[in-house]
């Protein structure tokens, strides 16, 4: 039989369209625990490849054959090794092709809605580590929200559609993984805001997103506005687009909240974390689509694989935003913290402009899943 | 410390160095160290993991210069 690759997006397919797969993944347990592919209609088996350099026999039985077969591996060797193996015993099955760093780096990019006068509005969904980013689009010009280190997919994007990127925003400084952020504003001329609390330290020119700043794309104005709301980080801003779209950055998810301590005391922020959504998102129209920077799990997806919901819904659904007791919501978030990102610290750092890792480190350093949120 | 054979898997990627690891364990009495010098970092995870699932003993681990060595016993 034969074995073929298959590309990240030819995954990203089967979890949007909720496809059935086997993946076999050849990681060594303690990673394949850590962070793994998701897919709501996906099985898993876990068997290390240096398990099976003498052959794979003994598994071959656990194998399905009325499914679609993938292995996976770290970086690919050893996912083609084991998946040559599979074939000579007779199965068809595919590798990931760049293993799950292809996989954690792959963007898929939904529309998410219009905007006035023929804007749009695109979610970039990282899928592999549950980041989105965004770009807002409006009469040829448009902005970058939240960008993930690989900024050829948005300047790749705005190039096809023909629009250029003139602001490049961050809702907050990220702990989770590496911001492209200033690299694209390098390479298009556009100009990189970044709150100015969170900013303090960083060693490159940027300008400051104070609350209430209104930034203006396209001739016919779709307007960004800033609204602060820290508790994730103590400078975190939220933006509205266009009267329609809360940009809520790493406060709120769609089935979680964001953790306040990741850049500080979670004893410090949790009170401003509690004003912003007890307060301050409260003052908004229920009618706003919330669009978060992370989802946790693959369950937070729509039907088209964007991750977005009414404002309105979430405060009723989202567990995180109807906790009465004020004790109860500091235990919540500061209480059982779930373990923090991989190399949280060093990625600030490099989000600083204080370190500058070269690709490979910086790949390294994004491992595993976002870890910014408590449910 | 002392070994009784040296395997360089310098340069090589994943699953080259444990597949070369396992080749030369075979050659080695019970017992005996093996020292492997790696540069391809997955390789920590997995070669601590493969040391335990065949009974060998991870004795010692250095990292210099990029370059990771490795001290297994042969269980």
């Amino acid at each position: 039989m034969t074995f073929n690759s298959m590309t990240a997006a030819e995954v990203s397919k089967k979890v949007i369209n909720k496809t059935d797969l086997f993946i076999l993944d050849v990681r060594n347990e303690n990673d394949f625990t850590d962070w793994k592919i998701e897919g709501e209609n996906f099985i898993f088996r876990n068997v290390p490849y240096f398990n099976l350099l003498d052959g794979v026999e003994e598994i071959i039985d656990q194998i399905p054959t009325n499914k679609e077969i993938l292995v996976v591996c770290a970086k690919e060797g050893s996912s083609v090794m084991v998946a040559e193996m599979l074939s000579e015993a007779g199965l068809d099955v595919s590798y990931l092709k760049g293993g799950m760093k292809a996989w954690s780096e792959h963007l898929e990019p939904v529309k998410i809605g219009d905007l006035t006068d023929g804007g749009e509005i695109y979610q970039f969904v990282r899928l592999g580590k549950g980041c989105l980013s965004y770009m807002v689009i409006s009469n040829g010009e448009a902005a970058v929200i939240d960008s993930t280190r690989m900024i050829d997919a948005y300047i790749d994007f705005a190039d096809r559609i023909g629009v250029k990127i003139i602001h490049v925003l961050d809702t907050h400084l990220h702990a989770d993984h590496i911001s492209g952020g200033r690299r694209i504003a390098e390479r298009t001329n556009a100009t990189y805001w970044l709150p100015p609390k969170d900013a303090t330290e960083v060693t490159f020119e940027y300008q400051p997103l104070a609350s209430g700043k209104v930034l203006t794309i396209g001739h016919t104005a779709i307007d960004i506005h800033s609204l602060y709301s820290p508790g994730h980080t103590i400078g975190s801003t939220s933006f509205v687009v266009d009267g329609k779209y809360l940009l809520s950055g790493d406060i709120l998810f769609i089935d979680s909240i964001g953790r306040p301590d990741l850049a500080g005391l979670a004893e410090d922020w949790v009170g401003d974390l509690r004003e912003t959504l007890y307060s301050r998102y409260r003052e908004l129209s229920d009618e706003l689509i919330v669009l978060p920077s992370h989802f946790m799990i693959i369950a937070e997806l729509n039907e088209d694989g964007s991750v977005a919901k009414k404002l309105g819904t979430l405060f009723v659904e989202n567990h995180g935003l109807n906790i009465e007791d004020e004790a109860e919501f500091r235990e919540l978030v500061t209480g059982n913290l779930p373990p923090q990102p991989n190399a949280y610290q060093e990625i600030r750092e490099t989000n600083l402009g204080k370190i500058e890792p070269d690709v490979e480190k910086q790949r390294e350093m994004e491992i595993g899943p976002n870890r910014c949120a408590v449910r | 410390m002392n070994s009784d054979k040296v395997l360089d898997a310098k340069g090589l990627a994943c699953p080259m160095p444990i597949v070369k690891t396992k080749k030369a364990m075979n050659d080695l009495q019970t017992g005996q160290v093996l020292e492997i010098h790696v540069t391809d970092k997955g390789a920590k995870a997995d070669l601590a993991a493969w040391s335990k699932s065949g009974g060998h003993e991870l004795v010692e681990t250095t990292v210099e210069n990029d370059i990771l060595k490795f001290w297994i016993r042969k269980g």
